[in-house]
């Protein structure tokens, strides 16, 4: 990671609004701390459950949720291979969540327009980790445990310890969002020749 | 006629599905090392770094280089004069990625019913399953294990003659460049122009994994790869989607006769890693 350790933000969790509010898309940070996991089938439920007027099983308050599924662990290790799936699915779901006290979000993609609007109302930062970088990732968890749905398997909400977690700003509180801001910066538009 | 057994079947698919989600190719890490080279956006060589930091962690530790390990498809090449004995091929290949996931901590990722249970066979299978009659007393085996993150961000259209060659470029360009971060670029896209439905998106999984920096033999076929590519890397999509050069590794254009009515385009979208291997028993 040689080309961001210049510029590096360490947080940690709980998060403030002090420090959502200080993150700029584009900043790399290190997170260390409690975070969640949930995907598909555990959002689905966290909704249907508010929907029911029930309580969540998590407190949200300050939270980050992890959008991630691992691979088994294998013998000796804290954790199995742990990278980001691809958040769009979350969107439907995620702004009950942030009404919650929710303040983070790590996965891999954009974010849906009523996602991004939500983040600015509660003042909630998305991260970006690297899709792939599964094997990379599991060396910043030091403990993970299911929280609860552990019928849903790789899919169960797990509680991560993680330390020097990587991940980079990808959507801050304000709406700035790296995915366009950086598309645009190295877009080509190359003149047609002749005519 | 030759017998070849049903668990020396199993056994092969087993090394396989294990190998190719622990190790990542050579000419695939030699591609993103040339691409952490080309790239010139920072964030996008920090992604670049982090993915062959990831790569060698997961050859040397022997772990899976993504947890995503994938819905596994098999094509298999099964010499006429071969005769399985011992157990039946479709079940020998089960047990196989079976055994795989199982003893080599891979997530199992697939469920039994798409729309209404969506609950976990527990074992990812089954495998999809190609398989070709062909000369010879040998049995081939090409695997892949497809992760779900670029498999959604692949499209198929029945496009007509008239949409002709900017029809065709048009469309593989857009597929890449809307699917953005999502497929965990940079990517590498197989396409088959032609067939039908089906084999055009058959033919465009196993150009997922025709080598980087391989080229269709026919040189107008090889200039449409190069002018996909050199779009979809114009758009500035950058690896992880987060900005940068280096959007795609390669573009690889199967063709297969069609229909004078029409003109199939699959595009199969696959992430930076392109996990897949052979073996011949």
């Amino acid at each position: 990671m040689a080309y961001i350790n210049a510029d590096i933000i360490k947080i940690t969790t709980p998060l403030s609004r002090d420090v959502t509010s200080s993150l700029r898309a584009g900043d790399n940070v290190l997170i260390s701390g409690k975070i969640l996991t949930a995907r598909d089938a555990a959002h689905k439920r966290f909704v249907e459950l508010l929907e029911k007027g029930e309580p969540l099983p998590i407190n949200l308050e300050g939270q980050i949720i992890y959008y991630a599924g691992p691979a088994p662990t294998p013998p000796g290790r804290a954790s199995g291979s742990f990278g980001p799936t691809t958040s769009y699915r979350m969107d439907k779901y995620t702004p009950q969540l942030l009404e919650r006290g929710l303040l983070g979000m790590i996965g891999k993609g954009t974010r849906s327009a009523d996602v991004i609007d939500a983040m600015m109302r509660h003042g909630a930062v998305y991260f970006a980790a690297t899709g792939g970088a599964a094997a990379l990732i599991a060396r910043s968890i030091v403990q993970s445990e299911v929280l609860c749905y552990d019928d849903l398997g790789a899919e169960a909400v797990r509680l991560l310890t993680v330390v020097d977690f990587p991940a980079i700003v990808a959507i801050d509180s304000r709406g700035a969002n790296l995915y366009e801001i950086g598309r645009n910066k190295y877009k080509i538009n190359r003149e047609k020749n002749g005519g | 006629m030759r017998e070849i057994t049903a668990s020396q079947i199993k056994d092969t698919i087993k090394t396989l599905f294990i190998n190719i989600n622990y190790e990542i190719g050579d000419n695939v890490l030699s591609s993103l090392k040339c691409a952490l080279d080309r790239e010139v956006s920072p964030v996008g060589k920090a992604i670049l770094s982090q993915i062959i930091e990831n790569d060698i962690i997961a050859k040397n530790e022997r772990v899976a280089m993504c947890q995503d390990t994938g819905m596994a498809v098999v094509f298999a090449e099964v010499g006429q004069d071969v005769h399985i004995t011992g157990g039946n091929f479709v079940d020998a290949i089960n047990q196989g990625v079976r055994e795989a996931y199982s003893e080599g901590c891979l997530r199992k990722s697939i469920v039994a019913d798409p729309l209404f249970d969506r609950k976990n066979t527990g074992d990812n299978t089954p495998a999809v399953i190609y398989t070709d009659i062909v000369p010879g007393d040998k049995i081939k085996l090409t695997v892949t294990c497809k992760g779900f993150g670029s498999e959604n961000m692949s499209r198929i259209k029945m496009m007509t003659p008239a949409d002709g060659v900017d029809g065709v470029l048009d469309f593989i360009v857009n597929t890449v460049v809307e699917a953005g971060p999502n497929p965990c670029p940079p990517t590498i896209v197989g396409v088959c122009i032609g067939g039908t439905m089906d084999k055009a998106a058959q033919i465009a999984k196993l150009a997922t994994i025709r080598p980087v920096g391989s080229h269709n033999s026919d040189p107008r076929y090889a200039q449409l790869e190069a002018e996909a590519l050199r779009r979809i890397n114009d758009s500035g999509v950058g690896p992880g989607g987060l900005g940068g050069r280096v959007t795609c590794l390669a573009v690889n254009i199967e063709s297969y006769p069609t229909h004078i009515a029409g003109m199939p385009v699959a595009v199969n979208v696959c992430c930076h890693a392109a996990r897949h291997g052979e073996a011949v028993i």
